[in-house]
């Protein structure tokens, strides 16, 4: 279909797009058709859990995410286990932000070593899955080094995302402009205060957006570490689920705390992403 | 000219780009306050070799001594070098997320370790100097093109350079702000700077050169005073030169 057959000159209106793409284009039209299609999800979900005999107890939910009592507001298992989830993916990004930037500096010194040594860091980590490495980190390097379960769940994610997030400053130290590093070696500056004063500062707006996308990852693959055991949200709702039987409502619940924090997350740096546009 | 040391020296300088030739052969003197402007087609080698004067770009074989100071890629003093030497960009390269005052006061305060207070009395002498002290507390991008290129000049002038290197400075502006960064050229040349400008600006070397120097493919061509650079050229290749970019 072409609208370009006869020009349309200035002043003209254009011609109206055909009634199906019209229909399917309004904004109640889809907002129907999504909502539709969550109801049949739900309404599947349902009565699919229903015909299993599965008996749905809600109300026994709360419970584990909060309570009042006399001293006031008692945090449940579920939100400690997310206080413990936030603890190990915070400290994790943490470390894996500095091996990171370790990383990408040895990669971009443009040493032959250097940039070796990182390339081949990053090609062990990123081609081998998360959860064998958390049995090396746990299994082998855990007894070799005495490591508890903690530590070698922190080293994991830690490692696992340094190699992910080496390659994010890499590519927002890169996307800075070549004069930067001209005009700051002409004012007598050295390759680190270039980077301080002049390179980070600014790669910081190129760097934003995916780096919360890796946090938003590390917060979802820390859920990993319940495999061995540790104090955190997943692990929380495996042991509720083993004393109550409410697998389908824990795990929704479980579900959706992870999206309710990564969401507020993302909308959180959009805004400061808004306030880096104007400062510049 | 007086007859000192030279403040810049390059005997024979050669520089390859992989296969590509980029400086051939190349001698040049500058003295103390000599104002030197070289200029010649793109790609004839002058702005690799004012890169090479203050150390963004290393020849490949020839000596180049630069206020006593031998250049090459491993010299322990190319930083104090640098900061004997100024150099203002084409394309400007102030830093984009620093005010005004924060670009002029970084360099002194970070390389030559001086106070901020200090730092900034300097700032602002120099904002005076190329006529835009109220733009002090804004960010580059909130200027006009000849005006950030004033501003990257003060910059320079801030880390109380000797020798400053001109590289196109008025090449990236719209006409109408040539002539204010021209302006304080002047007015820098007239202080007794030693000033290498490569510019195609010939109203601006009429007025402040006392070097002429044409360069063409990798090869200094020709070298004299304006005067006669202007109205006598030596070199057939230089004549045609000028007749193309003076013909307007």
């Amino acid at each position: 279909m072409s609208l370009t057959e006869t020009p349309i000159l200035k002043g003209q209106a254009l011609p109206e797009r055909p009634a199906i793409q019209r229909f399917f284009g309004s904004v109640s039209v889809s907002v129907a058709i999504y909502l539709a299609v969550i109801g049949l999800i739900a309404w599947g979900s349902y009565t699919g859990a229903q015909n299993m005999g599965y008996n749905w107890q809600w109300y026994r939910i709360p419970q584990y995410l909060y309570s009042f009592t006399d001293d006031g507001f008692q945090p449940g298992e579920l939100l400690i286990g997310l206080g413990a989830t936030l603890q190990l993916s915070i400290t994790a990004f943490v470390l894996a932000s500095v091996l990171g930037l370790l990383v990408a500096l040895l990669r971009l010194s443009g040493l032959v070593i250097g940039s070796a040594v990182a390339v081949g860091f990053l090609e062990f980590i990123r081609n081998i899955p998360l959860l064998v490495l958390l049995y090396l980190f746990y299994y082998v390097l855990g007894p070799i080094f005495g490591l508890d379960r903690y530590t070698a769940s922190i080293l994991t994610l830690a490692v696992f995302h340094s190699a992910l997030i080496s390659e994010i400053l890499r590519a927002g130290i890169n996307a800075v402009a070549q004069g930067q590093w001209e005009a700051a070696k002409s004012i007598g500056m050295t390759t680190s205060q270039t980077y301080r004063y002049i390179i980070l500062p600014q790669s910081v707006r190129f760097m934003l957006p995916p780096m919360t996308g890796e946090v938003v990852h590390l917060i979802k693959s820390s859920a990993i570490v319940s495999v061995i055991a540790v104090a955190e949200l997943t692990t929380f709702g495996r042991n509720i689920i083993s004393d109550t039987y409410m697998s389908f409502e824990i795990w929704f619940t479980v579900a959706i705390v992870y999206m309710v924090v990564t969401l507020i997350l993302s909308i959180g740096v959009t805004y400061l992403e808004r306030r880096y546009d104007v400062d510049q | 000219m007086t007859q000192t040391a030279p403040i810049i020296d390059a005997t024979n300088l050669d520089k390859f780009y992989g296969d590509f030739h980029a400086l051939k052969d190349v001698n040049l003197t500058v003295h103390q306050g000599q104002k030197m402007v070289i200029c010649g087609p793109s790609g004839s080698g002058k702005s690799t070799l004012i890169r090479c004067f203050n150390g963004l770009e290393w020849h490949n074989s020839g000596k180049l001594v630069i206020d006593g100071i031998e250049v090459h890629e491993h010299a322990k003093e190319i930083r104090e070098l640098r900061q004997e030497v100024g150099m203002v960009f084409q394309q400007f390269n102030l830093f984009p997320h620093l005010t005004v005052l924060e670009n002029l006061t970084i360099g002194p305060m970070k390389v030559r370790r001086i106070g901020q207070q200090e730092a900034e009395e300097t700032a602002r002498k120099y904002l005076d100097r190329v006529h835009i002290p109220e733009q002090a507390n804004k960010y580059p991008s909130q200027l006009s093109g000849g005006q950030q290129q004033r501003v990257a000049i003060a910059r320079s002038l801030c880390m109380e350079t000797r020798i400053m290197l001109f590289d196109e400075p008025t090449s990236a502006l719209d006409p109408e702000m040539i002539n204010e960064v021209l302006d304080v050229m002047v007015e820098l040349a007239n202080t007794g700077m030693t000033m290498v400008v490569v510019t195609h600006e010939m109203g601006f070397a009429r007025k402040v050169a006392d070097t002429m120097v044409f360069m063409e493919d990798g090869r200094i061509v020709e070298t004299s005073p304006p005067d006669q650079f202007f109205t006598n050229p030596s070199s057939e290749r230089c004549r045609i030169f000028l007749d193309q970019i003076l013909e307007h």
